[in-house]
């Protein structure tokens, strides 16, 4: 993103970096624009600078270098109780000597807001998130789901326009966690409030996001709505972290425009997307859903490349069965197929071949 | 599930037993198991902290020692009026004589003396002096009795005259055993002897008693006391006819001195007290007496307050001896003070030590701890160096020029000394609860007031602080406790206005001895610390004490 | 084989029966109480190692815990468990424990050894036992030190115990006792009550008054010690000019330390110093400590112990014994409160006085500090 699009866009990182000891960078070369109403979603391994980010937005954290915009305006010196940003946290950070009340009216009081006003935001917010209820109680007595809720309405309850949150359904089970996750995106939609949201849970990040920004060693690896994201990875980083991925390594043989062919390191051949190769005799990764794979000849297009392999593992799991290959020498291929009438159900020792069309097939960086 | 019932309706466990009655048991088996694991402390707490508290709340108010040293002396000034202004009467004399001739034999009279010295000037001396003169008044019927038969003389008669036959037996046998490990046989009184001659009898007893307890003797080798002659005339004189209880030469000998006493020399019991001690002559002493003769006595509780039990009743103590209502008072000022001061001097350290990362964190712990390796008195006489007047602070400020080398600033002995010196002390205590309790207090509570708006002051003041102030109680609790019983620090570094009243209970303890005042004084002190906690308790709750997460 | 047998057998008897036969009549320890410091060092050199050379097999357990001995001992004596065996203690202490039934009374001529010449040990302390159960030590005196580089005395230095109450002339802090004994009798002596009726006038709230009144003149100038160290650190440091203490203490801080203070010595309060036995041992702990203080209160020890402190020997017959100091060689004789060019005008304490008005003075004394 360059100088232009920061302009327009509703926060920007304009060239940030970050270092905490003077010796290395956390945070390298950041350029982001999230526009207003988007629900962005920072996503990466821990380590990999998307909590710094999020912290230099807050305000917590200085950047070293580069500046952030807010609303066009920059607000490096901005300190962070002036910079009206909602925020949720990990641990919900609920304040515990006071009760949901008092917790969502701090902001308001903190904001001078009178108090007939204050209370009728406060029931408002609290009624939004469906703990109209609850505003008596403290936090100790509510369960994780609904301290998260209870975070949420405070977060909000000022009503930013801009609303950070750093892995809030972290500590959530599974079950909650999918069920507030919808809760989240359903009500930032409606407010139309502008959203980044950190986590290292990517399915949560699928699920929510507008665009996601994949982080790994302080650099965005690629920034992209979900679809394009785990159907058109742009380097192995990516398509290794989103979702699950098949790799086989080889060299590039012949390549043009629209395919790469790649000599698998068993000596197999196989036709690829060129992604990250550009000419023949480069190393190659090579990266295939399990999903997009076939072993059913009829459904593969004649000229598809096939490859033998040996059935290890046949995993039920009710939706689909997962099913564990040797393929090309390497014993982690996995193939996922549909729990259909008439799929079939592989047995380990079974020896079959594999196919997938070619566009399913990307050559990235080794 | 199919439960099984009794004809009464109780679950029936699987074998056989009312499911409640089985659970019992496995419960009683933990109960039991758990007993057994504090049963160490238990033991130790009962034995090191409870029973000293209970042996000091009952000394505080025990007051046998009059009763038990002067038993006749106590039961004779029953009839006596304290208010009559005229000196109790012969009979009483008398009492005191016995009583007192027995005491100074035991030297049991001098702490008597000192014991009422407390309530009056001059009964110390008075005791120990008369004690010394008893003896020479049973002397006197002593010499007419060996006079009139020298078998009086000897201490076998004596204990054959009173002693019971059984006993006479078997104290021959331990004599001839020769054993010098075990104690003669306990002494029992002749059947008869007892209502013929009731004092002697009785006084005889507690010598025997004596000289078993303490030397391990037997009457029968030790010199009578003088008091016997003095009481076996008293005897004599009432029941003439006491010889008929006896037998043989006992019956022969008590006969004759019947028939002789009649022609004795008496003594003016009266008279010998007041020769040996001016004092018995004076309403007050026995009015004392009277006054402090009850085995239990509030004396010592309105002695701590200031007040005094006299005979004329319960008033005020002399303006010139008020001092325990100002030192409770000083105490519990300079405790809150010097809790105040730790509370101002260790949140920032304790807040800081919590934040700092952690290398650089436990650097400042052990710098926090460093006070707790030296030795109390070290620590104190290096304040001494600092405060003084020719000391290293007064030096500097002169040196600066702030202060007039002619009127250096005095800094030690007074109550700033004290502040200083224990606030140094006690910090720690403050500082070590505050710290484990802001240690559990995430950052991002102070992020997330930011975030919701709130200035630094403001996210401080209405979250962090109210989530540390467990840590402030717990911190206070400690100190103000700990500093209300201080008397080391205070003593060298308090001169005469910044000592507490622990200072007045160690002087009681190991100087005065007075040590019911001591437990008293250490009573009341114990009262307002509960009544402290109790308002504490009230007040913040004592479930807002935490010593860490 | 059966020779050996038999000397293997004798000698094991021997080497059994020998401490047995011992321990049968005197203990093979002893627990002594004393006041620690420089005090101690010279009891233990003047006393407890020579006494050691002569029995080896005795062993001595120091404790300094005598400025509390008295409620301890009242303390073991309830718990019904003597610990200690010998306890170094004042007179006014020795008085007390014996009123208490602490300490044991005893017959001096019978317990203790007698002079060379023969004089027997009751005349020789003569009228110093002043306690039936007080076995006297030494003579010590409770005067005045003052720093002798004053600029503001103008090159006077105090001679008269009264210059102590002279603001005017002799500037600066003083530092007295915390407790009323000496101080009400030197304010006084000093409110010009002559020496033998102070008793008299202090017995009466008006002398009390009086003395009170006396020590109001200076109280705004009194630094007040509790420990005997305290004065002379003082006086070392300049915080005060002028200050009562231990004659012994001042020695060391004037002869061993060098310092610049010098000794008043007027109407300093004589006081003594000795051993109590406490009551209720056992017969073996009982005649060890006897041989004790047969052996450590003779002539030549008492005399001895002077060449380490200087503080006076309890015995007539020890004076002319007093020699050299052990360290610094130099004459202990004109250091010694005994000494007559310092006891010119000395005082004696009336103990038995101050039994019975201790309680009452104290706490009079106590809140007049406060005030």
């Amino acid at each position: 993103m360059g100088a232009n699009g920061t302009n327009e866009a509703f926060v920007a990182f304009d060239r940030v970096q970050k270092s905490y000891d003077g010796e290395t960078l956390v945070v390298k070369d950041l350029n982001l624009a999230i526009a207003k109403g988007e629900f962005l979603t920072m996503l990466g391994p821990s380590g990999s600078g998307k909590t710094t980010c999020l912290m230099m937005l807050a305000g917590f954290e200085t950047a070293t270098n580069g500046e952030i915009l807010l609303d066009g305006k920059p607000i490096n010196s901005v300190p962070p109780h002036k910079r009206g940003i909602g925020m949720v946290f990990q641990n919900y950070a609920l304040f515990p000597h006071m009760t949901v009340a008092e917790n969502l009216s701090f902001p308001l009081e903190v904001r001078k807001i009178g108090k007939s006003d204050r209370e009728a935001k406060v029931k408002r917010a609290l009624e939004m998130v469906q703990m109209g209820d609850f505003g008596g109680r403290r936090p100790a007595q509510l369960s994780g789901g609904q301290q998260q809720r209870v975070a949420l309405a405070r977060a909000l309850v000022f009503e930013p326009e801009l609303v950070l949150m750093d892995e809030p359904l972290g500590a959530l089970d599974k079950q909650l966690r999918e069920h507030m996750q919808f809760e989240i995106k359903h009500i930032a939609d409606s407010l139309g409030i502008t959203v980044v949201y950190v986590t290292h849970d990517q399915t949560e990040a699928l699920t929510m996001s507008d665009r996601v920004a994949v982080f790994e060693d302080g650099r965005i690896q690629q920034l992209a709505p979900p679809d394009q994201l785990y159907e058109a990875p742009e380097n192995s980083f990516v398509a290794q972290f989103i979702g699950e991925n098949n790799s086989l390594e080889g060299v590039v043989e012949q390549i043009n425009n629209k395919v790469a062919v790649v000599r698998l390191d068993s000596g197999d051949l196989i036709d690829t997307i060129p992604v990250n190769v550009s000419q023949v005799g480069e190393r190659t990764r090579v990266s295939i859903r399990p999903e997009r794979v076939e072993f059913i000849k009829d459904r593969l297009s004649p000229d598809a490349h096939t490859l033998k392999a040996e059935v290890l593992e046949f995993v039920y799991m009710g939706d689909i069965f997962r099913t564990r290959l040797r393929v090309a020498g390497k014993d982690d291929f996995i193939i996922k197929s549909r729990n259909a009438p008439d799929q079939v159900r592989l047995k380990p020792g079974q020896t079959i071949e594999i196919g997938w069309m070619p566009e399913d097939c990307r050559a990235l960086d080794a | 599930m199919s439960d099984t019932t009794d004809a009464a309706g109780r679950i029936i466990s699987a074998d056989g037993r009312p499911l409640k009655s089985s659970l019992n048991r496995a419960l009683r088996r933990e109960k039991l198991r758990a007993l057994a694991l504090i049963a160490p402390l238990l033991i130790f707490v009962l034995i090191t902290f409870i029973a000293p508290i209970a042996d000091m709340l009952f000394r505080s108010v025990e007051n046998d020692i009059v009763s038990n040293t002067m038993p006749r002396t106590v039961a004779s000034l029953r009839d006596w009026d304290s208010t009559s202004g005229e000196v109790p009467g012969a009979g009483v004399f008398e009492s005191a004589y016995f009583d007192l001739a027995v005491a100074a034999q035991k030297k049991l009279h001098s702490q008597l003396g000192t014991r009422l010295n407390y309530e009056l000037t001059g009964m110390s001396s008075m005791f120990r002096r008369t004690g010394r003169r008893m003896d020479d008044v049973g002397e006197v019927y002593m010499d007419q009795f060996a006079a009139l038969d020298q078998a009086w003389e000897s201490p076998e008669v004596w204990a054959a005259m009173i002693g019971d036959a059984d006993w006479l037996a078997s104290e021959k046998a331990w004599a001839k055993a020769q054993n010098p490990g075990t104690p003669p046989p306990a002494f029992e009184v002749k059947e008869g002897a007892q209502a013929a001659l009731p004092l002697t009898a009785a006084l005889y007893k507690d010598f025997a008693a004596y000289l078993r307890l303490n030397d391990g003797d037997s009457p029968t080798q030790e010199e009578p006391w003088p008091v016997f002659y003095a009481a076996l005339y008293t005897d004599l004189i009432n029941r003439p006819d006491a010889a008929t209880a006896f037998s043989g030469a006992d019956a022969q000998r008590l006969q004759t001195s019947a028939a002789a006493v009649t022609n004795f020399e008496a003594v003016d019991y009266k008279a010998a007290f007041v020769k040996a001690d001016d004092g018995w002559g004076q309403v007050n002493t026995w009015a004392t007496i009277k006054a402090f003769s009850p085995k239990y006595t509030p004396g010592y509780f309105l002695n701590a307050v200031d007040m005094q039990k006299t005979p004329q009743g319960i008033s005020a103590q002399p303006e010139s001896q008020q001092i325990y209502i100002l030192l409770f008072k000083r105490t519990l000022f300079l405790s809150l003070t010097i809790m105040f001061s730790c509370i101002a001097l260790g949140y920032p350290v304790a807040w800081l030590l919590a934040n700092l990362p952690a290398r650089s964190a436990n650097l400042l712990l052990i710098l926090v701890l460093l006070p707790f390796w030296t030795s109390l008195l070290v620590r104190t006489s290096a304040w001494k160096v600092l405060l003084q007047q020719q000391g290293v602070i007064n030096d500097t400020l002169v040196w600066i020029g702030l202060v007039n080398d002619t009127d250096r600033l005095v800094l030690i002995n007074n109550q700033f000394g004290t502040i200083v010196a224990m606030t140094h002390i006690l910090l720690p205590f403050m500082i070590l609860p505050l710290y484990s309790v802001m240690k559990t207090i995430p950052p991002s509570y102070l992020r997330a007031a930011k975030s919701l708006g709130a200035t630094n002051w403001t996210a401080f003041w209405r979250v962090y602080f109210p989530q540390s102030v467990p840590g402030i109680g717990a911190g206070s609790i400690l100190v103000f406790i700990l500093s209300i019983g201080y008397y080391i620090t205070p003593e060298l570094v308090g001169g005469t206005t910044g000592t507490f009243i622990s200072n007045r209970i160690a002087y009681h303890i190991s100087s005065s001895l007075n040590w019911g005042l001591a437990a008293a004084l250490g009573t009341i002190l114990l009262v307002v610390v509960l009544a402290l906690y109790w308002a504490y308790d009230r007040i913040v709750g004592i479930d807002n004490v935490k010593l860490g997460g | 084989m059966t020779f050996s047998r038999l000397s293997i057998l004798s000698i094991t008897a021997t080497i059994a029966a020998a401490p047995l036969a011992v321990a049968q009549d005197m203990a093979n320890s002893m627990t002594i109480i004393s006041w620690g410091g420089a005090y101690q060092v010279s009891q233990t050199k003047a006393y407890f190692e020579p006494y050691q050379k002569l029995h080896p097999e005795v062993k001595i357990i120091t404790d300094e815990s005598s400025n509390e001995a008295v409620a301890k001992l009242r303390a073991m004596n309830e718990a019904g468990n003597i610990t200690w065996d010998l306890v170094d203690v004042t007179a006014a202490d020795a008085m007390r424990l014996c009123d208490e039934g602490l300490a044991l009374e005893y017959d001096p001529d019978e317990l203790l050894a007698d002079a060379p010449d023969g004089t027997p040990a009751s005349e020789d302390f003569g009228d110093l036992i002043v306690s039936d159960c007080f076995i006297p030590q030494i003579v010590y005196s409770i005067t005045f030190g003052y720093r002798s580089d004053v600029a503001e005395w103008n090159g006077k230095e105090p001679d008269d115990i009264c210059d102590v109450f002279d603001l005017k002339t002799f500037p600066g802090q003083r530092s007295l006792e915390k407790r009323p004994i000496n101080n009400m009798e030197w304010a006084l002596l000093c409110d010009g009550v002559a020496k033998e009726d102070i008793y008299d006038v202090l017995a009466t709230n008006e002398g009390q008054d009086r003395a009170f009144a006396k020590l109001d003149t200076i109280k705004d100038s009194v630094v007040w010690w509790s420990a005997g160290a305290d004065t002379p650190q003082l006086l070392a440091d300049g915080e005060v000019v002028i200050g009562s203490t231990y004659n012994g203490r001042l020695f060391s801080v004037i002869v061993e330390q060098n310092q610049p203070v010098k000794m008043l010595w007027d109407a300093q309060v004589y006081d003594l110093d000795g051993w109590i036995i406490p009551t209720g041992l056992p017969a073996d702990r009982l005649a060890r400590v006897k041989d004790f203080v047969y052996f450590a209160t003779d002539t030549q020890r008492l005399a001895d112990q002077a060449a380490y402190i200087s503080y006076g020997p309890a015995r007539a017959s020890s004076a002319p014994l007093v020699g050299k100091h052990a360290d610094l060689g130099i004459d202990m004789a004109p250091h010694m409160p005994t000494d007559p060019a310092n006891a010119t005008n000395t005082f004696l304490q009336n103990y038995e006085w101050w039994a019975d008005y201790r309680d009452d003075l104290d706490a009079k004394f106590q809140a007049w500090l406060a005030k």
